[in-house]
Parts: C-alpha cells; sequence; structure tokens
C-alpha cells in the first residue's frame, strides 16, 4: 500500500522545550492512523507540523510523494482541539463561507446530513452545545471533500453520548477511503477507531504498530483486578501484582490457576474483575506512567 | 476573487449583526457634534484675537493689552483664512507697510480699528478688507469629528478584530484553508471601507440637516478624501494587528496611536500658536492629513492641487503602512 503521507526525522523544538524529537512513520492510503500519548507528549505539535500549520525545526514531511505539496490545502481536511468560528455568522453561513474557499467542495445539504447538522443549521455557529460544536468543526473539515483528515483529540470534553456518535461518524468516514489521522490520549478510543497508531511519550514513538498486534506482541497475560484491601498481603508483595489506584492488578497466564490461588489464600472476590490488556496498559508497561497521568 | 468576496460579506454580516458596534458607529458622531454645537453656541467674548505677519516681530502698537491674545503667523494665506473666516479678528502687517486687513462683517474689529486709530506714534496706518462668511466652530469642527469617527472605527475595527481573531483561534482556522493573508486582510478592510463611508455620509447628511453647516468645496473631492484616509487608518490598523494575540495590549497599542491623533491633528482646536515641535509631529500623523484636506475642502473650497499634497501624502503612508502589515503579518502568535 502507498504512503499518502510520510515523516522522516521531524524535530521541533520551543525555545526551551524540545516537543516532538525526531518522528518518523508512514501513513497508508485509506487507514485510519492514531497518535495515541498522554497530554504534553507531542502529538499536537506533530499533527500541526503535519497540517501546515507549524513549521518543524527539522525533518521532511511528504504529501503523496513531494514536500510542501501544492495540493495540500485543497485536499486535506482539518479539525483543530479548539477552535472559535466567526461571531454572528449561522452554521449554515460558516459552511457556505468555508466551502468558497476551496476549488471542489461536497453539496451542503449531503454535509449537513452526514454530520447531523439539520436541527441547528441556522443557529448562530458560536451558541452550540459541545457535541454539535464538534460535528460542526468535523463538517468544515469535510467541506471540502478531502483525501486525508486531520482530527486533533476530537472527543476531548464530550459526554459519552456525544463520543459514541462522533466515533460512528468517523466509522463513516473511513468506510468512504478517505485517509484519517487522528490524535488521542483515550486508549479506547484508539482501540475503536485506528487501524495503526504509534505511542508517542516525550516526542518520540516508544511503540508503532495495529492496536491488536501491538498488544499481542507485548502481553500473554490477562488481568485479574482486585480492590487492594481484598487481596492477602503476601500477594501484594508478588512481581506479577501491580498497584493501580486502589485496585491490584494480577498479570495471569491462566485465570482458572490464579483465582484458585486466590481462593486458596482468602481473598475475598466481591470487587474481582477479569480484562485483557488494553493500550493503557502498554503504555504503562513502556514508560512507567499511565496515558491519563 | 469567490474568497474575497464571501470574506468580505462574512465580515459585514458580522458587523451588520453586532447591533452594539453598529449603533455606536451611528449615534457616537452626531450626539458629539450636538454637543458641541451646542457648546459653542455663545461667542467667546473675552478675548481679540489679532493676528501678526511676518512672525519674528510683535507688533508695537497692540503690545502690553491684557485682552488682546497675539498670534504670530509665518503663513500669510493661513492668516488671511482666518480673518475670512471670523477666526481672527484682524491681522496686523509687521513689515513695516504699517497695514492691517479686516472683515467688514465682523463686529469684532471694530474695537481694534479704533484702538489703531488712537496710535500716537505717528505711523499712517492703511486698511484692507476681506469679507467671508462667519465659520462657526461647529462648521470648523466638524471635519475634525467625522475624521475621528473613521479614525476609531478603522484602528480598533480592524485592529481590535483580527488580534481578537488570533487569540480565539478563528485566524489558524482560515490558515489551515487555502486562503490567503492577503485575501484574508483585504476583505476586512474592505468590509470595514464600505461600512465607515456608510456610516459617514449618513452621519454627515444627518448633521447638515440640522445644522446646515459650510461646505463649499467638492463633494467628490471629500469622498476621495475620506476613502483614502480611511484606507491608511485601515493600514496603520493593520501593522497592530499583524501579530498580536494580547487584546489588553492592543487596546493599549491602539489608544497609544489614537490620543497623540485626537490632541494634535487639530479634531478639536487649531495649532496657531502652538510650539513648533507640535506641529511637526501632527505632519506625520495621518488624522492630521485628512483633517486638514477635508477642512480645506469644506470651509475654503480648495480643489484637487490644494488638498494635492494631503492626498499624495496619505497615499505614501498607506503604502509604507500597508507594505509593512504584509511584512510583519503572522496568522498566529509567536
Amino acid at each position: 500500500m502507498t504512503a499518502i503521507m510520510e515523516v522522516r526525522q521531524l524535530v521541533k523544538h520551543f525555545k526551551r522545550v524540545q516537543a516532538v524529537n525526531g518522528l518518523s512513520f508512514a501513513i497508508p492510503r485509506g487507514i485510519c492512523f492514531g497518535l495515541l500519548g498522554p497530554n504534553g507528549a507531542g502529538k499536537t505539535t506533530t499533527i500541526e507540523m503535519m497540517e501546515g500549520i507549524t513549521r518543524p525545526s527539522s525533518g521532511q514531511i511528504l504529501y503523496k510523494g513531494k514536500q510542501n505539496n501544492p495540493a495540500f490545502k485543497q485536499e486535506a481536511g482539518i479539525q483543530f482541539q479548539s477552535t472559535a468560528l466567526m461571531d454572528f455568522l449561522s452554521v449554515r453561513e460558516v459552511l457556505q463561507l468555508f466551502a468558497s474557499f476551496y476549488q471542489h467542495s461536497q453539496p451542503l445539504p449531503h454535509l449537513i446530513e452526514q454530520c447531523q447538522l439539520g436541527d441547528f443549521i441556522d443557529q448562530p455557529a458560536t451558541k452550540l452545545s459541545g457535541g454539535q460544536k464538534q460535528r460542526l468543526l468535523l463538517a468544515l473539515a469535510l467541506v471540502n471533500d478531502p483525501d486525508i483528515l486531520f482530527l486533533d483529540e476530537p472527543t476531548t470534553g464530550l459526554d459519552p453520548q456525544s463520543r459514541r456518535n462522533f466515533w460512528r461518524l468517523i466509522e463513516e468516514i473511513k468506510q468512504q477511503g478517505k485517509t484519517v489521522v487522528l490524535t488521542t490520549h483515550y486508549m479506547d478510543e484508539a482501540e475503536q477507531l485506528c487501524d495503526q497508531l504509534v505511542i508517542v511519550d516525550k516526542g518520540q514513538i516508544i511503540a508503532e504498530g495495529s492496536p491488536r498486534d501491538l498488544l499481542r506482541s507485548h502481553f500473554q497475560d490477562v488481568f485479574v483486578c482486585l480492590d487492594s484491601e481484598d487481596l492477602p498481603p503476601d500477594w501484594q508483595q508478588m512481581e506479577s501484582v501491580t498497584r493501580q489506584g486502589r485496585q491490584s492488578v494480577i498479570a495471569s497466564r491462566s485465570i482458572e490457576g490464579t483465582l484458585q490461588a486466590l481462593m486458596q489464600s482468602g481473598a475475598k472476590l466481591h470487587s474481582l474483575q477479569v480484562r485483557n490488556a488494553t493500550l493503557d496498559d502498554l503504555f504503562l508497561k513502556l514508560t512507567g506512567h499511565s496515558l491519563r497521568e | 476573487m469567490k474568497q474575497l468576496l464571501n470574506l468580505f460579506l462574512a465580515r459585514t454580516k458580522e458587523y451588520y449583526r453586532d447591533r452594539g458596534s453598529l449603533s455606536w458607529s451611528f449615534i457616537m458622531p452626531p450626539l458629539i457634534i450636538a454637543a458641541v454645537a451646542l457648546a459653542f453656541s455663545r461667542e467667546d467674548p473675552t478675548l481679540f484675537k489679532v493676528g501678526y505677519y511676518p512672525a519674528e516681530t510683535p507688533p508695537a502698537v497692540l503690545a502690553d493689552k491684557g485682552y488682546l491674545q497675539l498670534l504670530p503667523y509665518s503663513d500669510e494665506l493661513k492668516a488671511r483664512q482666518r480673518i475670512e473666516h471670523h477666526q481672527l479678528d484682524l491681522l496686523l502687517y509687521t513689515d513695516g507697510s504699517n497695514h492691517y486687513l479686516y472683515n467688514p462683517t465682523s463686529v469684532r474689529a471694530q474695537p481694534l480699528r479704533d484702538l489703531i486709530a488712537s496710535d500716537t506714534s505717528g505711523a499712517n496706518w492703511s486698511a484692507e478688507t476681506l469679507a467671508g462668511r462667519k465659520v462657526r466652530y461647529v462648521d470648523w469642527v466638524i471635519p475634525g469629528i467625522l475624521a475621528m469617527n473613521l479614525m476609531f472605527s478603522g484602528l480598533f475595527g480592524v485592529g481590535y478584530v483580527i488580534v481578537r481573531y488570533r487569540k480565539n483561534g478563528v485566524l489558524k482556522r482560515l490558515q489551515a484553508a487555502p486562503v490567503s493573508p492577503l485575501t484574508f486582510l483585504s476583505a476586512q478592510l474592505l468590509s470595514r471601507l464600505l461600512i465607515m463611508l456608510m456610516v459617514s455620509v449618513m452621519v454627515y447628511l444627518v448633521s447638515d440637516w440640522f445644522l446646515n453647516f459650510l461646505m463649499l468645496g467638492s463633494y467628490w473631492l471629500l469622498l476621495l478624501i475620506a476613502v483614502l484616509g480611511n484606507i491608511c487608518i485601515l493600514s496603520l490598523g493593520l501593522i497592530i494587528a499583524s501579530r498580536l494575540a494580547n487584546e489588553e495590549l492592543a487596546n493599549g497599542l491602539l489608544n497609544f496611536l489614537t490620543f497623540p491623533m485626537l490632541l494634535l491633528s487639530e479634531v478639536w482646536f487649531s495649532l496657531d500658536g502652538a510650539p513648533h515641535w507640535m506641529s511637526v509631529v501632527a505632519e506625520v500623523l495621518p488624522l492630521t492629513h485628512i483633517v486638514q484636506a477635508a477642512r480645506s475642502v469644506m470651509l475654503d473650497g480648495a480643489g484637487i492641487n490644494e488638498v494635492g499634497y494631503h492626498l499624495l501624502v496619505l497615499a505614501a503612508m498607506t503604502a509604507v503602512f500597508l507594505l509593512l502589515a504584509a511584512k510583519l503579518f503572522r496568522w498566529r502568535a509567536d
């Protein structure tokens, strides 16, 4: 599969901070590519350099094989983490304005239906709820029927229902064959949406691949979780047990064997949870701290 | 072109729908004009104003009179205009020719003529007359108030709005679209230009209906001055807007620009008799050239040749401001 976008040895330093430190990756056409990492990892700086908004300190960014490709702005759709819109314009007027910027734009009725803007299409664009605003910003990013769509933390601050709604929209966009580049610090979002991802910490890639391959290659265990106070003291010293908040997490190759051993040692099981490894576990394993920290 | 037109329409709609700003643009100038007309409707009887030309040698005949204000003039034409407009009661020539100029339609010239007639130095004084309609203070100040409105609306309307757009991320969103800074800035400038010209024309017409003020020159020339002056001020606003993302700092800088112009550009009072350095500073302020050109057209019936200098200065300032703004402009704050 040919890469629609490629990043080589990308570096960005601000006055005293090295935000991005030599990132390289290629994004095949038609996939959802994720940049996953905690706040401050350099995800937004990286995606903004790819979008042409921030100038890299060094390194190369190639779109369809070319650096500074003049077609990029016409063919890219961009949604920032937070964007204000013009005061006193309705949702429809903002869409019409942005559509006028491009040589080719999608028919607005289709866009309005796709992003479910119909209920508030004539309302002022500055007076929308969080979910409505995100859908409008997505519509603006899609207004030119882009080949590649950049979404920077698109669901941060949304309620669970709006997040799922948004995920469904992204799935639909993926089905149209568009390439989606997404940054997120939500592991469930990355697992749900991304075909491939790079995990970034302190401006560097610490792991990359598909979510399933990454988890498979790093974990053979499942996790047996109990409230720490329910776990007998001698278990707490074991190497396979880590503490995450109020929970103790036991890495286990055999659920049945672990449960038997727990019962024999008198553990209380009313807080028992069994789960597979997540990207957060992977991040914790690789860096020693959680994605959410 | 499609981008420019749509950005222009969007900005104009925004302004039109922002009822607070819109009504303020329409209400403030007539309010000021009305206040000025009321406050200065009575003559100031306390002082007689006597000019002398050339400026170096104060006249001995009227020296040491506490009730006279003696004003030196180095420009004879300017001094004669003051006589014509009743802004100066008498002009004495101090070049040894022993003659003076007065306006026969001004009653305030008579006591001064009597004073000169009682001169016991033996000089043989000859009088010259120069008649002209009285220019009320409100006639004199209206070009200044209209220009001041252009200045405030131009500087704050463009400067402040772009700084706010940069701060809240609107500019960043536009940067991501295939919109050039030139297209965006031109749309902002053209929208504000159109609005301010409409506001100025309406304020002019309404004020004229109430006050019937003096307008001796060409309306087309006055419009040209308004357009060129407005573009010049808007370009200056674009420099302030070129990089800042801090509204408080922008506000401070805009005030720093507007206050000297308010004081030194002869909006409210003439700089006749003021220290020379004030006139020098005033010369580099665009508002000075707008006010002086508009005033010459309205009060003296000046043609394009007479105000050509001011128009050239405004055009040159506009070119410099636009170049600077284009060079300095960034979509985002550093």
